[in-house]
């Protein structure tokens, strides 16, 4: 027996000093340098880009890479849709661990970038000598929203999905509402629309957003209302949250109701709601348009603030464009950002998916578009004044703490919503301060 | 008493304690009496280091450490934090509820499977016409895809689902999948179902080593078929019972996938996140592995200790 112990035991030894090896190498840190600088920034030759996998903005995608790679024989896109995963968020922030992150990825979460930043991942893109003007040219104002605390700019504003309040026209009808002109220009207003849609049985939930306690929902349901309510407040300002004031409270409190009196449903709907007409509103950009084509007599309005306003605000639901460390001909991967954002082909965007560029004078630029889908105008309108998740470390905590007191207090009512904000704003204030 | 077999022990003990011809101990070699042997383990050894060892150990060293994820080639400080992570997870309330709710979930999930496979086993065993039919209906949840067959339970148990619709005024409400205190039974129900196909196998391949005669005795000495089920059968598949009850525990304590689907992330108010959800939210969306780490190892920690207990405790003597 004493032999069997002591083989144990030289297994055992081993398997340690094994180990041991293994996190000697682990805690040895990886080589020295970091992306993004140098001559990387100049190098020109082929390159790898990844874009959003929805229908319209893969033909996009494969006609800008097909333009581009006619005219650049010697610096050639392989253009690919972002590869499967629960969200791209985690598919690229796993790339760039690897270090097999595309150059370009036209699909770039503004939630994600401090992230993606912090880990190294990003080129600043004002290292290229025209970058932080063309982005200034490109977009204007709205740009600032984009830059990071370290006063760079890791991410191109490239196109947004101003969040609105859909309405179903029919059941509006059925209800016995004026579905040309609803009265859905106040919170209060939205209230009481949503007794008279559910008390007249024309449906049974009004509204049906979701429920589920994923970090970006908020940008669905608070967010938008509340940057309505606020004029354009960010949920993070100057590293202090802001939503734990009366506009924040009586968001959360006109939601609370719904929920509470059964006017939205705590469940999550396996499919889209409104267009399968289980819901009678919903909040959703242009990209919206196209998927209720030919199933909801639809209508649109800004999404209401506590009273009645001329120019209201909205969450973006932008997706920008960033480069990524890994590239190592940045030089054409910056050439190719200024082509696939230029005029002519953010109009091409604009033309197949509906949604809006990040440029400033989008109407006059594209009149005749807009002359000819009289649809989007409202969008175009609605897209500079819009406001953007807080460039903060710690980002996607701080979405989720705020999802958390929301579920919490306003969803399930386990908590008062003073309570739940005020814990929620402490933490997140302490979030923000974190580096 | 000496049990069958004994009689050839002493020399083969005397072998293996490596004593000569002359009663004098032999130097034992430094890779032992069979060389070979070490050759054909090698394969599942590396296998064992490289995908279960190093794995947790590094998961240690992150637990131990400020550490995030970062670009091949980015030197960043990560410095030793040494029990830090350990009382950020501890303390926080979110977590405390995740290990609450896995603690629910086991205490619904673990003795339904081990008494429902049992005795479904028992009876499958017994049945003659259409054995294969039933053992394949019980074995195909188990080998169905969690997204397919969580859509089917959703259609049952969501608000206008057709359990609410046969319950009518007895429904709950809030309903099943987003009532605090019945979502994670729910899932636990759900589970349940879904794994019972594959333990109902195992129990199955135990029942073939009973011998008929125990039964026949025990028919002759006037012993119903519940007698026979708790003396001959229960004690005859106890090994099968120990894995079982491990097993449930192990894949219990790991849930993820079907809590995340049924509910919606955490649940209503998190009362079905995991703490394996929660290191997904840590680990990968929040980026913070460090915090998710010291959670993982305070997972594996807990759940050797309950399954030790719970092995003790079903195994008896004979483990």
């Amino acid at each position: 027996m004493k032999r069997g112990k002591n083989h144990a035991r030289i297994l055992s030894i081993a398997a340690m000093a094994v180990l041991g090896t293994t996190l000697a190498a682990c805690g040895g840190g990886g080589a020295t340098g970091t992306g993004g600088a140098g001559s990387a920034t100049t190098a020109k030759g082929p390159i790898k880009i990844w874009y959003s996998n929805n229908a319209a903005e893969v033909k996009w995608g494969k006609d800008m890479v097909a333009a581009w790679n006619s005219a650049h024989p010697d610096e050639q896109i392989d253009g690919q849709e972002i590869p499967a995963g629960k969200s791209s968020e985690e598919v690229i922030g796993a790339a760039i661990t690897a270090g097999n992150a595309p150059c370009l990825v036209f699909n770039t979460s503004p939630a994600a970038v401090p992230q993606f930043q912090k880990q190294g991942g990003l080129v600043p893109l004002d290292s290229f000598p025209d970058g932080a003007q063309y982005i200034k040219d490109r977009t204007g104002d709205l740009a600032d929203q984009y830059k990071s605390s370290d006063g760079k700019t890791y991410q191109l504003p490239w196109k947004s999905n101003p969040v609105v309040l859909f309405y179903n026209k029919d059941l509006f009808k059925k209800a016995g509402l004026d579905s040309e002109n609803p009265k859905l220009s106040t919170q209060s207003e939205v209230l009481d629309t949503a007794r008279s849609l559910v008390k007249s049985g024309a449906v049974q939930t009004a509204i049906w957003p979701s429920p589920s306690s994923d970090f970006y929902q908020p940008w669905f349901d608070f967010y938008p209302f509340y940057a309505a309510s606020s004029q354009g407040s960010q949920l993070v300002k100057d590293g202090k949250s802001t939503f734990n004031d009366d506009q924040g409270k009586q968001v959360a409190t006109m939601f609370q109701t719904l929920y509470k009196e059964k006017l939205a449903s705590a469940e999550a709907y396996q499919g889209d709601s409104f267009a399968e007409g289980k819901s009678a509103m919903a909040l959703a950009g242009p990209w919206a348009i196209a998927a209720y084509k030919d199933k909801v007599n639809w209508g649109a309005v800004p999404v209401p603030g506590p009273q009645k306003q001329d120019k209201s605000y909205t969450s973006s639901d932008a997706k920008n464009v960033a480069m990524y460390s890994a590239c190592k001909n940045q030089g054409t991967a910056w050439d190719v950002m200024k082509f696939a954002t230029s005029q002519d082909e953010d109009g091409k965007l604009l033309t197949e998916t509906g949604q809006m560029p990040m440029r400033k004078n989008l109407t006059t630029t594209y009149s005749d578009y807009f002359a000819k889908n009289p649809a989007y105008t409202q969008f175009a309108d609605q897209a500079s004044r819009t406001v953007e998740v807080p460039n903060v470390s710690n980002s996607v905590q701080i979405w989720q703490t705020f999802r958390d007191a929301w579920s919490k207090s306003v969803i399930f009512g386990n908590q008062s919503i003073d309570d739940a904000f005020k814990g929620a704003s402490d933490k997140i204030d302490q979030l923000a301060g974190q580096k | 008493m000496t049990r069958p077999g004994s009689t050839g022990a002493p020399l083969q003990v005397s072998n293996l304690e490596g004593k000569g011809p002359k009663g004098q101990r032999k130097r034992p070699a430094l890779l032992g009496a069979q060389p070979l042997g070490l050759l054909f383990s090698a394969p599942y050894v590396l296998y064992v280091l490289g995908v279960l060892a190093f794995p947790l150990g590094y998961a240690v060293y992150i637990s131990l450490h400020q550490f995030y994820f970062t670009a091949p080639g980015v030197q960043v400080d990560r410095p030793f934090v040494g029990l830090d992570n350990y009382v950020t997870v501890l303390s926080d309330p979110q977590v405390q509820r995740s290990f609450i709710n896995i603690g629910i979930f086991l205490v619904i999930n673990v003795p339904l499977t081990v008494g429902l496979s049992l005795v479904l086993a028992n009876a499958l065993n017994r049945v003659q016409k259409l054995r294969t039919f039933f053992r394949v209906s019980y074995y195909v949840p188990y080998v169905t895809a969690s997204v397919a067959v969580v859509g089917v339970w959703l259609f049952l148990f969501q608000q206008n689902g057709l359990v609410n619709s046969l319950l009518g005024p007895l429904a709950p409400n809030p309903s099943w999948l987003v009532n605090s205190w019945l979502a994670m039974p729910t899932v636990a129900l759900y589970v349940t179902w879904k794994q019972l196909g594959f333990f109902i196998l195992l129990y199955l391949a135990a029942l073939q080593n009973i011998p008929d005669e125990l039964y026949e005795s025990a028919s002759v000495d006037g012993g119903n078929k519940w007698i026979q089920f708790w003396n001959i059968t229960v004690p005859g598949v106890r090994s099968a019972s120990v894995l079982v009850t491990l097993l449930a525990t192990i894949t219990g304590a790991n849930l993820f996938t079907e809590p995340y689907l049924l509910t919606g992330g955490g649940g209503p108010d998190g009362a079905s996140a995991s703490p394996v959800f929660l290191m997904y939210q840590k680990g990968i969306l929040q980026g913070n592995p460090d915090v998710a780490a010291a959670l993982g190892v305070v997972l594996v920690i807990g759940v050797l200790l309950v399954t030790l207990i719970q092995k003790r405790l079903v195994g008896g003597k004979e483990d």
